[in-house]
């Protein structure tokens, strides 16, 4: 029997760019065998290792769906015509474009079609477009987030370059999330970029932040860190938090209720008494790696897969070249998610932390 | 066997950029008192009021202290202690 199969926009890399293909079978299984012995590819986007139709397709027969029918097994006449439609599993379909671009990722058997298109249904904000920001907003616009919040206030410095890979020589002096923005479009211009350009505050930061599905701090002042734990915790986000000092970094993944920046670290340092990387320094490259671990948790969250940085803290130190994990814990006494909470709503944060977080630079390393 | 201390980066200053010192203790306390000694100005950076501070978390192997016997937690030969500051560089 010879029937017309329609092909999706993400298969038809593999059919020459056809809408339409004629393929011959009994039933639908045949059907698509014969596609899959004349477009190399086409089976393992159909056909599960046991030779079933993979769930998140579904194929038509006469525009009716084949489960309603007889299944693989359904007959075929001449002339019938036959659609395979992936399910829009988390977001939109690949488009050719998309299918090419994410290859290297869709043969992986931990992502493919399916697991690209809930990178591209991914919400992400990126507090800070510094140093930690820089490889984060890079890799997850490369990777394909189809969504991505960048917060700062701030304008390019030349004392950035020497770590913030995300802005260049030419950028000196605009607005970093400006610089990221157009940044990101080059690398990918599938990404939809949401400029804050702004200072977070306990005014804005419930508003912010709850556009977001993710959220990866790169702050360089504690009273930001704080105000985003705390918003993140009240809005049920997933906090990917990485900080960077010197030659070294700790990194950790906050899911709500299972811990949180607080019960890490109850109070902030007193003012003064920890120095910033403006005023100690910090190796240009360290932010580098510290993202760009960020990053590859922030990818695991939207794939679900893998294990998270979930009550544990790594420890990355350059000049050991040393990376270890500390077990952490939810406090059961801590003010936030603990277990007689007394902060339920944001505070001031800059009182809790007793320095204003609006002197220098907010959420970048400046 | 002593203990290991791993010194971060932003206290190095105190131990003449030393990482890592071997210290023979009984407990957390003690230990720190020992360094004190040795490194003058490093307890202040840790501890106040003879409470941990709270942005200075130490860890015994891979335990957060807190969740131990705190500063009373005992020590035995091997351990490896850490001492973490907060960072807030980004």
């Amino acid at each position: 029997m010879s029937v017309k199969v329609y092909i999706p926009t993400p298969f038809r890399r593999l059919t020459g760019n056809r809408t339409f293909v004629d393929a011959d079978g009994s039933d639908i299984v045949g059907v698509l065998t014969d596609l899959e012995q004349r477009f190399p590819g086409f089976g393992e986007m159909v056909f599960s290792e046991e030779r079933t139709i993979l769930e998140h397709v579904n194929v038509y027969l006469n525009n009716h769906e084949i489960r309603t029918l007889g299944g693989g097994e359904t007959e075929v006449n001449d002339g019938d015509e036959v659609s395979v439609i992936p399910a829009i599993a988390g977001g939109e379909a690949l488009t050719p474009e998309e299918v090419e671009r994410y290859s290297r990722h869709i043969i992986m058997d931990q992502v493919g079609p399916t697991g690209q298109r809930k990178i591209k249904a991914g919400k992400v904000l990126a507090i800070g477009a510094g140093g930690l920001g820089s490889p984060v907003l890079v890799y997850l616009a490369a990777a394909g987030v189809g969504t991505i919040g960048v917060v700062d206030f701030d304008v390019v410095d030349t004392s950035n370059l020497q770590r913030q890979i995300i802005h260049g020589t030419s950028d000196v002096g605009r607005p970093k999330v400006d610089s990221a923005a157009d940044r990101i479009a080059d690398i990918n211009p599938n990404v939809t970029v949401v400029k804050h350009n702004e200072p977070l505050t306990s005014e804005n930061a419930m508003e912010v932040i709850g556009q977001y599905d993710i959220v990866v701090n790169g702050a360089d002042n504690f009273a930001t860190r704080y105000l985003v734990n705390d918003a993140c915790y009240l809005l049920s986000k997933h906090l990917v938090d990485g900080s960077i000092f010197l030659f070294e970094g700790q990194v950790t993944t906050f899911f709500p209720g299972e811990g949180c920046y607080r019960c890490l670290y109850p109070s902030p340092p007193p003012p003064g008494m920890v120095p910033s990387c403006a005023e100690a320094g910090v190796l240009g490259v360290l932010p580098g790696t510290v993202g760009a671990i960020q990053a590859t948790e922030v990818i695991k969250l939207l794939l679900e897969v893998g294990d998270p940085l979930k009550n544990r803290l790594l420890l990355y130190d350059a000049l050991a070249m040393d990376f270890r994990t500390v077990k952490i814990q939810r406090d059961t006494a801590c003010p936030l998610c603990g277990e007689a909470p007394t902060v339920t709503e944001l505070i001031d944060y800059e009182e809790f932390c007793g320095s204003p977080f609006h002197e220098g630079p907010i959420a970048s390393s400046n | 066997m002593p203990v290991e201390v791993r010194i971060p980066s932003m206290l190095q200053k105190f131990t003449g950029g030393e990482r890592l010192l071997q210290y023979e203790s009984k407990t957390v306390a003690t230990l720190l008192v020992s360094i004190e000694e040795d490194h003058p100005g490093i307890g202040h950076q840790l501890m106040e009021e003879g409470e941990l501070r709270r942005f200075v978390n130490i860890f015994l192997n891979d335990e957060d202290i807190r969740f131990l016997n705190k500063m009373d937690t005992e020590l035995n030969d091997g351990d490896v202690l850490a001492i973490l500051p907060a960072l807030a560089g980004g």
